[in-house]
């Protein structure tokens, strides 16, 4: 019988996450905190070496603006990420975040990051804002610069401790509630401030592979939506939670194609040979003004390809070995020189795979694949919620003080909860952050965090009744299994409990048929999604009945738990937004156009964690000022 | 591409507190079977095959088989992570093979300093983060 003793842990920030986010904001407040004699706790679920979406590593860094350079402004990346999101983006938040990213740039090269540099000395680009580099190790260098500095701040780092639930006072967050994972433990943190910085959430909806496969999603398994429970169990307003993200990759590994497209300038076409981006160029015009601008927004790119599957001319391939055949062409008079440019080519395109997945390596390999002699096949993959790349889901987070905008209640980064701060795929409508600017606002959190403290230095008011109540609920999967595991011959069916994989795969079946999964080719309706909701209602009461036999299955059952309301936040804003503004990440089939007099705003939303009731609201954009 | 142990090579990493393994995946899905000291992967399905396990295995007993649901048997990527560079081996499905090495740090394990040498300042209200502006290389941009 489980038998959980209670750790506490009070701090003055507490960090929950590991990524790349915790780790810039870590790095960032161990410096201030060490000025102002405060404590920095980063709480983990896993390793921090290799903790997050850059468990893996990396082959590029997607935003680099190149201030220092003169290459670009601040305001140049706001209008492509205002175009990219269809008009929907937060843009004091994506100008505060380019504003900062070199210099997180800059940093990872002084820690040991290989940014790629030309014979002149400047950085390689692979497109306008993206740098080339060795990154296998990018995890371990941007974590190792995290511990060092809260070493040296004397804060302290806890690792594979699984965060559940905030704690509450009134409507300001005081620490958060959650488990061990190797030991029976339940761990209260208490704290001035908290920042979310636990990813996005893959795994809400079902993926094509529903095999061993099951697990090579594009953004990693381990994004559970915890970032966006905690801060929709806080009460926290959240922003864009119907701006779910699709990527199309190389099918089934869902391998990177930006060296294919950026580096090569490899085509998309179809079965039969028509490139869908000219083909259907024409379709555009039905989304302008942000269809008529280059670079065409990422979901419409996918919209064009969709249309091609959908009128029976999948498969859809990467023109690879055109691309090589182009670059042959370039070189025909030199074939040493080609030689050697094709050796490099062969390298770059083999480490893009090698550097962040690896699967694609292995799945070329396994088919004998010669990119120089035929083309791959490519594919949208299933819907993630990632704030960080061109998804747009997260918290609604104060704006930075020096911008004359409506978005500021407090500090830079904290929601609409007092002391709770977001930032990376936990904050919203600030897309295209990606690794380094995920970074940028982690460090800006960090800052901003340790203000709020020195400014609201006043110890926690945490309730013992809330911290009970709460640590019956963590461990409750356990004592259920416990209490009736003996009563079937067979423990994993049993009338009692759903174990987390089935619930798991009960909320995959909601998304992927109703609320615009693969298999419903990413479309949906009114109708379906008032349907999703009713059968909601079910598996929100039988989230009680989840069933965990040991410590991991307990953290996979309240993983789960956070999906779901992921997945409930995604599917009320899709009903709440009456129209089509993302094409190529869903498509309302009832309300199939954009309308621009109606929702040219953004989609907000708001659960009463006493009630559980959800407010939906609009709110404006504000343009940033040429 | 789920990871696998190779069992005549697992020694249970006997001489840590813990095994390497169990330490570093990022999806918690090594276990140590106690009885046979032996580590194996508790839900191949939930792997992402990120090889984190298989890049740190003091015993290169670890390794992958590709995700059965859509990768032909008979191929293998095989990492070698040093502490400058990783070598890895791509063995085809036809028996060809390729091999690349790649820089992966340009320091020394463990090196990373936290400003990097940048001048700091310390007023909490600025906008300019602590490294910042040098840290940039020119002025914070400010509206």
């Amino acid at each position: 019988m489980a038998n959980f003793e209670t750790v506490e842990v009070s701090t003055d920030l507490l960090i929950v996450g590991g990524g790349f986010t915790a780790c810039g904001a870590a790095t960032e407040a161990a410096y201030w905190a060490k000025k102002n004699g405060l404590k920095v706790t980063v709480v983990d679920k896993a390793a921090l070496d290799r903790s997050g979406a850059i468990a893996m590593g990396l082959s590029a860094i997607n935003q680099y603006v190149g201030l220092r350079e003169g290459d670009n402004t601040c305001e140049e990346y706001v209008n492509y990420v205002r175009q990219d999101l269809m008009g929907i983006s937060r843009e004091d938040l994506v100008y505060n975040i380019a504003r900062h990213v070199d210099s997180s740039v800059h940093l990872f090269e002084k820690w040991g990051l290989k940014i790629w540099l030309d014979e002149d000395g400047k950085y390689v680009h692979e497109g306008r804002w993206q740098l080339m580099i060795n990154g296998e190790s990018y995890k371990i260098l941007i974590a190792e610069a995290a511990k060092n500095a809260i070493n040296d701040a004397g804060g302290e780092i806890i690792e594979r401790v699984f965060i559940c639930e905030p704690l509450m006072d009134g409507n300001k967050c005081v620490g958060a509630i959650g488990f061990s994972t190797r030991e029976e433990k339940i761990y209260v943190f208490k704290a001035k401030a908290t920042i979310t910085a636990m990813g996005g959430a893959v795994h809400v909806f079902r993926p094509r592979s529903a095999g061993e496969g099951f697990g090579r999603s594009w953004y990693p398994p381990f994004n559970t939506g915890s970032s966006a429970f905690f801060t929709i169990k806080a009460g926290a307003e959240m922003t864009c939670q119907e701006v779910r993200f699709i990527p199309v990759r190389f099918k089934d590994a869902y391998g990177p194609v930006g060296a294919w497209f950026l580096l090569f300038k490899s085509r998309a076409i179809s079965a039969t040979g028509g490139e869908y981006m000219a083909v259907r160029k024409d379709e555009l015009q039905n989304w302008a003004p942000y269809g008529l601008v280059k670079p065409i927004p990422a979901n419409l790119r996918n919209y064009l390809g969709m249309l091609d599957v959908e009128a029976g001319l999948g498969p859809l391939y990467m023109e690879t070995d055109e691309a090589i055949a182009k670059i042959a062409d370039e070189f025909k008079d030199d074939p040493k020189a080609f030689k050697k440019k094709m050796k490099e080519l062969d390298s770059e395109a083999w480490e893009d795979f090698l550097d962040m997945t690896i699967s694609q390596a292995h799945l070329w390999a396994a088919l004998n694949v010669k990119p120089d002699e035929k083309h791959s096949e490519i594919a949208a993959c299933e819907p993630y919620f990632i704030g960080s790349h061109s998804g747009a889901s997260g918290a609604w987070v104060s704006g930075p003080e020096d911008l004359d905008t409506p978005y500021k209640w407090g500090y830079a980064n904290m929601t609409t909860v007092d002391g709770l701060f977001a930032a990376g795929d936990a904050s919203g409508a600030s897309s295209h952050k990606f690794s380094s600017g995920s970074h940028a606002e982690g460090r800006i959190a960090g800052m901003a965090a340790i203000k709020y403290v020195v400014d609201n230095n006043n110890e926690p008011n945490v309730d013992a009744a809330q911290v009970e109540a709460l640590s019956k609920k963590i461990t409750a999967p356990i004592k259920l299994y416990d209490a009736h595991c003996n009563e079937t011959t067979q423990p994993e069916v049993n009338p009692n409990y759903i174990k987390p994989d089935q619930f798991m795969h009960r909320l995959q079946k909601i998304m992927d048929e109703y609320a615009g999964g693969v298999s419903s080719a990413f479309k949906t309706s009114k109708s379906l999604l008032e349907r999703a909701m009713e059968l909601f209602v079910y598996l929100k009461e039988d989230s009680a009945k989840i069933g965990a036999a040991n410590l991991h299955e307990l953290m996979r059952g309240w993983e789960n738990m956070h999906r779901m309301y992921q997945g409930e936040a995604h599917v009320r804003t899709m009903l709440f937004r009456d129209e089509t503004r993302w094409p190529g990440y869903y498509y309302r089939a009832d309300t199939p156009t954009m309308d621009n007099d109606n929702w040219l705003c953004f989609a907000n939303c708001r659960m009463d964690p006493a009630t559980e009731e959800w407010e939906m609201m609009k709110r404006d954009i504000w343009t940033l000022p040429e | 591409m789920p990871s696998f142990v190779i069992t005549e090579k697992c020694d249970g990493c006997k001489g840590l507190d813990k095994t390497a393994c169990m330490y570093i995946c990022p999806n918690d899905l090594m276990v140590l079977d106690m009885e046979k000291m032996k580590a194996y992967n508790r839900d191949p399905m939930m792997c992402w095959e990120c090889q984190c396990c298989v890049k740190i295995c003091p015993q290169q007993a670890m390794d992958v088989r590709g995700y059965a649901d859509f990768i032909p048997l008979g191929a293998s990527v095989v990492p070698l992570r040093g502490s400058e560079d990783i070598m890895w081996t791509i063995k085809f499905r036809d028996g060809s093979l390729k091999r690349f090495k790649f820089p992966i740090r340009t320091t020394e394990e463990g090196s990373a300093d936290p400003l990097a040498g940048y001048a700091t300042h310390d007023d909490l209200s600025s906008h300019c983060l602590a490294t910042e502006p040098e840290s940039l290389g020119c002025d914070v941009p400010s509206k």
